[in-house]
């Protein structure tokens, strides 16, 4: 399946997009991260959430939807 | 003429309304990018009590942003000055300042006297502190974070609602972005964020419209983008602070953003006479650093091996990201071991550092 993912703070700067079409053919999030990290190898010691069409989810959670997210917090005030 | 017939002309608020927000008490923590705006909106509504938490003091390099400030202010107290300017800008409201730093020690009795908790702050320590001395407190928190041109927010532990935690949850292990560093931000920004945490303030108190609570508003300031995700209650996050609670006042801070300076590059830290290369890495990790000596002693089993470290020299600490290296630091200056300090670099640049300029030691 193809899954459109979007990419905030640093994270975008890591992949040098906002968003991208990436083919995934596994299950779950944390294979789906997997594939991301062969990708862009920075991004596995960052700190950041997933969310799949518009919500916060779990690394084991199954890929249902065509929308993740990927959000790091952000520090600055 | 009344102040605030512009509030009492709208159905929505009326005299009712605006003698909530009279009675009102809102702690904004942090008078910075975020603060200002905050600050300035509520002041202006006529919220009654409003406390103000900064230690910091105004550099011109704040004026891009922080909007209650001028240039005769730099050298003053953030907190100070703002209830200066905002008591001008409305004499009828009550405003005490707390010049001082937020503390596990005075979160817990000051969060007591007020409604509503605003996190206007700069640093990931002092939101989890306010995050968890709210849920002890049973205090909502206004929520507002900005990195670059991207700003986040969200109402915490509002109504039993979902808290900072069930959304970061506090992963010390991993790399957090625009941690206290000097990252550029769009002066207009904090203005846009700090002035969307004043509206779910003033709905709050008014109970009028949705709450963004159980969500996080993502705004990005280059391509108008507003993306809303839904967030989930954790009761694993919140009942471990709460199981924690008699214990809250007793713990210290591990870091400080104003904390002299403590990572340096591997360039610096070979400059350095006397020093003692320390790798707080697991064994296994790779890759391992030759050209140099090494004492290794993983980040767990520091305070178990303090005799391994010459503290008579210069101790040069490292990881893999410099992540742990930097919480190895913070431990050693709480045990008054303070000669030491944090590689910035990654265990991979400075192996290249080191084969690059055929260092041998």
């Amino acid at each position: 399946m193809t899954i459109n993912v979007k990419y905030f703070g640093l994270i975008a700067e890591i992949t040098a997009c906002e968003k991208e079409t990436i083919l995934f053919t596994k299950s779950n999030v944390s294979e789906f991260l997997e594939l991301l990290y062969k990708k862009y190898p920075n991004l596995e010691n960052k700190d950041f959430q997933v969310a799949q069409n518009q919500e916060l989810v779990t690394q084991d959670a199954l890929i249902t939807g065509n929308e993740l997210a990927l959000l790091p917090p952000f520090a600055g005030g | 003429m009344n102040r605030y017939s512009r509030h009492i002309a709208l159905s929505e608020i009326g005299q009712a309304g605006q003698n909530k927000l009279l009675n009102a008490k809102v702690l904004v923590i942090g008078a910075g990018g975020l603060g200002c705006p905050i600050l300035q909106y509520l002041a202006a509504a006529g919220v009654g009590n409003i406390g103000i938490v900064d230690f910091d003091t105004i550099e011109l390099s704040n004026l891009q942003r922080q909007v209650l400030f001028g240039s005769a202010s730099i050298g003053l107290n953030k907190a100070e000055a703002a209830k200066t300017r905002l008591q001008d800008l409305n004499n009828t409201i009550s405003i005490t300042a707390y010049p001082k730093k937020l503390t596990h020690q005075n979160s817990l009795s000051l969060f007591k006297n007020y409604d509503i908790i605003v996190d206007g702050t700069d640093n990931f320590e002092t939101r989890y502190l306010i995050n968890d001395a709210a849920i002890i407190t049973n205090k909502p928190v206004v929520f507002g974070a900005i990195y670059k041109f991207e700003g986040q927010v969200s109402v915490f532990n509002y109504k039993a609602g979902p808290s900072y935690r069930c959304l970061f949850s506090d992963q010390q292990e991993k790399e957090q972005s625009g941690h206290c560093e000097d990252v550029g931000v769009l002066g207009v920004l904090p203005g846009i964020i700090g002035s969307m945490q004043a509206n779910e303030v003033l709905k709050m108190i008014l109970e009028i419209g949705n709450i963004l609570s159980g969500k996080l508003l993502i705004y990005n300031a280059l391509n108008f983008q507003t993306s809303v995700i839904k967030i989930n209650k954790s009761e694993e996050e919140i009942n471990k602070i709460l199981n924690e609670k008699h214990a809250f006042e007793t713990k210290t801070m591990s870091f400080s953003c104003n904390s002299e300076t403590t990572q340096i590059s591997i360039e610096e830290a070979l400059k350095k006479e006397n020093i003692q290369f320390v790798d707080v890495r697991e064994p296994s990790e790779l890759p391992k650093i030759e050209h140099i000596t090494i004492t290794s002693i993983p980040l767990n089993d520091l305070e178990n091996n303090l005799e391994q470290l010459e503290t008579n020299k210069v101790l040069i600490l490292f990881c893999q990201s410099g992540k742990r290296s930097k919480q190895a630091v913070s431990i050693l200056k709480q045990l008054k071991i303070n000669n030491c300090f944090s590689i910035k670099e990654t265990s991979s640049e400075i192996k290249k550092h080191l084969e690059n300029i055929n260092y041998e030691r």
